[in-house]
């Protein structure tokens, strides 16, 4: 039997605005299953989102939804969570969106360890605007803004993460949608700071611009490059050139933010 | 029981008042001067489980009240000079997706970090047009550390019944100042809630005109689900683009103000009645005014004062009336001439408006007012 | 007394200055029940730098919250002298640190000079009371507030165990400026 999305879909709010063969919509379809498999009652679950086709993806579930500003999710979150940590929080919007205008509200709910799950969809690119080249955009690739080759360096999100505090950080692709939502729900378990980068796609303003003929070439790309992480030590450094670590990345227990707040209040109020 | 006195700071007041009126969550960025009110709120919101945070930036800040005034806490957020200009973009969100909020502006002088312990009174017009796009604005302007207490407390009822940002700005001079305060009884001032919704979560929708101009805000976390975003929206909160939905809402939200301006407006008149010359001023440079006023008045000029509360919606009412009765307005400012544009406006050309500023780090004194006074006899 | 009466403290910062105004702001608003302002205005140091702390007090609510004409200024500083020594009411007084003030403000003011560090430091014991030698200084030859008052306000501001140390920095100070008037 095929799986029900349409119980977890707002009612005459598809179709949604994203291009075929776009990835946002298979990362959707795995945060529907994870939300499902942690039986979150949607009443009480706030999705945040700041600007940008991922950020859009907020506006078609049905729960408690916030669509922000450019760049801001994690900072509009912070709020909602620290106001009501009875409340699950996830956020999830884009690479440009999340690392760059947004940058410091990533690392810092990073930091603070706050009980949320950002599920950053990494498509290397600002497609919504026409594709301008990102933070995540490889050096030397073909954006808008960048006609004779990307000049900048690269962000590795899930590195970034892990270096500002993240209790949980993963990767996985949208080639991979099982372990979307295994990973998503894993990091909604967490009780602190998750971050699930899924690496997507966007054919219509990064694929076509760098040689990729289709999107089925883009998924290809991203499944073959994909090392699970605990595959990895067997690996030379020359096999793992041009490969990302998928998988669990990093984990460990460290107090949550909301929690530390609590003892701050049972400090004042003794 | 004698009530409550203290001698306390701006500020502190500013803290007070916002306990007072219920207020739960604070979110800020350490900025001279207005940094006192974070450190009174970092001390009294865990004693009543209330939540303070101290956010990686000012824009941060502003997001994080956003967020947690939409679970239906009382928020406020405080902040200076350039501490301000950063908010602009999340005071629009809150201006758009109808969030109540509180943001206090202690002023300091300049532009840019400018005079970061200087007193200024040059953001009130960006009170108003501060973020982009066609927006109402409240703004309220207390002179002492008494009326920052309960302008404060009236700031979050306004926010909560125009369910919206509402700025409270005083000079560093008011902020910094020290002056007996008396407490007022809980129950004494007014405190409003936000409406709740009276539809079910079925049909709900957090945009609904027909609900009135100001349509009841749910809380995330109890049972409602909606959508909030900074688009413009249809009444169930979802982007759309049509003219016609995208028209109604934006006046909508502009007239919910504009409408009630009346209700919104408090003004102080002191010697009024018979005032030949009118100074026009608020903060505390209404302070150096009254003085100037009564010197005047001991001198046989018939001197009056005008000092607006709420500074936005503008009082132009009250402003046309005394322009019409007075020969001429001086308005006093700490900025080169700001509000005075708004005077000039309600006056119609029915009297003189002059302005009297100043911008040097230095409070205007009562002398200077008092010159410009006798110069435009 | 005049019904609106200024006090400039003036001193380096970390000094107390501040405090002392507020204990005085306190003294004559909440215990005595008069209007009072304290207003401060200081650098972008903690420490060191010139600042001051200004009381007005009347009997009727205060508009204008600065000072307009000082009635009576403190200066612990050279420097705070210099720059803060002004706007004194003519036959208005002036307390200077007699060792710290060596070059003295020029007026048509009366200048008294206490050596109020070192009545801190050495006869009451500890160079930290030296705000509280010159609160007490001020109340003496001024009256502004009475004595009870301003003890009473100090007493409220310092933590127990230094209650002792404060009244008799307040006291000696007090006398000393009594003194200094005959």
């Amino acid at each position: 039997m095929a799986y029900d999305y349409d119980k977890s879909i707002r009612p005459g709010k598809l179709p949604h605005i994203w291009c075929p063969g776009c990835g946002h919509g298979i990362v959707m379809k795995g945060l529907i299953r994870a939300m499902d498999t942690c039986g979150l009652d949607r009443k009480n679950t706030a999705i945040v989102s700041g600007i940008g086709c991922a950020s859009r993806l907020p506006g078609y579930l049905d729960a408690c939804t916030l669509h922000t500003a450019h760049g801001r999710a994690a900072a509009f979150a912070t709020g909602v969570k620290m106001a009501k940590p009875e409340m699950t929080v996830i956020c999830c919007g884009g690479d440009g969106d999340g690392t760059a205008i947004g940058g410091n509200h990533f690392i810092h709910a990073c930091r603070r360890n706050i009980d949320m799950t950002y599920v950053i969809m990494n498509n290397f690119i600002y497609g919504m605007t026409g594709g301008q080249f990102s933070p995540c955009t490889p050096t030397g690739a073909k954006a808008s803004t960048t006609p004779y080759g990307n000049p900048d360096p690269v962000f590795d999100i899930s590195k970034l993460a892990i270096g500002a505090g993240a209790t949980f950080v993963a990767r996985t692709t949208a080639a991979h949608p099982r372990e979307i939502d295994k990973l998503i729900t894993m990091g909604i378990k967490h009780k602190g700071m998750a971050i699930i980068e899924v690496l997507d796609d966007c054919p219509t303003t990064y694929g076509r611009r760098n040689k990729f003929r289709s999107v089925v070439d883009m998924m290809k790309h991203l499944k073959a490059n994909a090392v699970p992480a605990v595959a990895a030590s067997k690996l030379t450094a020359e096999q793992l050139q041009g490969k990302f670590l998928t998988g669990i990345l990093f984990q460990e227990e460290r107090p949550e933010y909301c929690a530390q707040y609590a003892e701050v209040i049972k400090k004042a109020q003794a | 029981m004698a009530k409550k006195v203290a001698l306390l700071q701006g500020n502190q007041a500013c803290a007070a008042g916002a306990m007072y009126a219920g207020c739960t969550f604070f979110a800020g960025y350490p900025i001279t001067p207005s940094t006192e009110v974070a450190e009174e709120l970092s001390i009294s919101l865990p004693t009543i489980g209330g939540k303070f945070i101290q956010m990686e930036d000012e824009i941060a800040a502003m997001a994080a009240v956003i967020g947690a005034s939409l679970t239906g806490a009382k928020s406020i957020t405080a902040t200076s000079g350039p501490g301000v200009s950063l908010k602009q973009e999340l005071i629009g969100y809150a201006c758009i997706a109808e969030v109540p909020c509180v943001i206090i502006n202690v002023m300091r002088g300049g532009p840019s970090t400018g005079m970061p312990t200087g007193p200024g009174q040059s953001d009130v017009m960006q009170a108003m047009w501060g973020t982009h796009g066609d927006h109402a604005a409240i703004a309220l302007v207390p002179s002492s550390v008494q009326e920052i207490f309960t302008e404060t407390v009236r700031a979050f009822n306004l926010a909560e019944k125009y369910r919206m940002p509402v700025q409270v700005l005083f000079d560093e001079i008011v902020g910094h100042m020290r002056e007996r305060i008396v407490f007022p009884e809980p129950g004494e001032l007014e405190i409003i809630n936000r409406a709740a919704p009276t539809d079910p979560p079925e049909t709900y929708k957090p945009y609904d005109a027909t609900k009135g101009q100001v349509p009841p805000l749910a809380s995330f976390g109890s049972g409602y689900k909606f959508h909030v975003t900074g688009l413009n929206k249809a009444a169930d909160g979802f982007p759309t683009t049509k003219a016609e939905y995208v028209d109604a809402e934006e006046r909508r939200q502009v007239n919910k103000v504009n409408d009630h301006a009346a209700a919104i407006e408090s003004n102080e008149e002191y010697l009024t009645e018979d005032a030949e010359v009118l100074v026009w001023a608020y903060g505390s440079t209404a302070r150096s005014a009254r003085y100037a006023v009564n010197e005047l008045r001991k001198e046989g000029i018939k001197a009056g004062l005008f000092r607006p509360i709420t500074l936005w919606p503008f009082p132009a009412k009250r402003t046309a009336e005394l322009a019409k009765q007075c020969k001429a307005i001086v308005v006093s400012e700490m900025n080169l001439g700001q509000m005075i544009h708004e005077v000039e406006r309600a006056a119609k050309g029915n009297c003189t408006v002059v302005g009297e500023f100043r911008v040097d780090g230095e409070p205007i004194n009562p002398g200077q007012i008092a010159a410009k006074v006798k110069e435009v006899m | 007394m005049s019904q609106r009466y200024e006090i400039r403290f003036s001193g380096a910062g970390g000094q107390g200055l501040i405090t002392a105004g507020i204990i005085l702001a306190e003294a004559a608003s909440i215990i005595e029940g008069k209007s009072a302002v304290q207003s401060q205005s200081y650098g972008p140091e903690a420490r060191g730098g010139a600042s001051k702390s200004e009381v007005i007090i009347s009997d009727a609510p205060i508009d204008y919250p600065k000072a307009t004409i000082v009635d009576a200024c403190l200066a612990m500083t050279q420097e705070a002298a210099d720059k803060y020594a002004n706007g004194i009411k003519e036959g208005g007084l002036l307390l200077l640190d007699a060792d710290y003030v060596q070059k003295t403000p020029v007026g048509n003011f009366k200048v008294y000079r206490l050596p109020i560090m070192r009545i801190a430091k050495v006869d009451v014991g500890r160079e930290i009371v030296a705000n509280v030698v010159a609160l007490g200084a001020v109340v003496g030859m001024t009256g502004v507030v009475s004595r009870e008052a301003a003890e009473e306000a100090v007493l409220r501001k310092v933590p127990e165990a230094f209650k002792e140390l404060n009244k008799k920095a307040f006291n000696l100070g007090f006398e000393k400026g009594k003194e200094l008037l005959n």
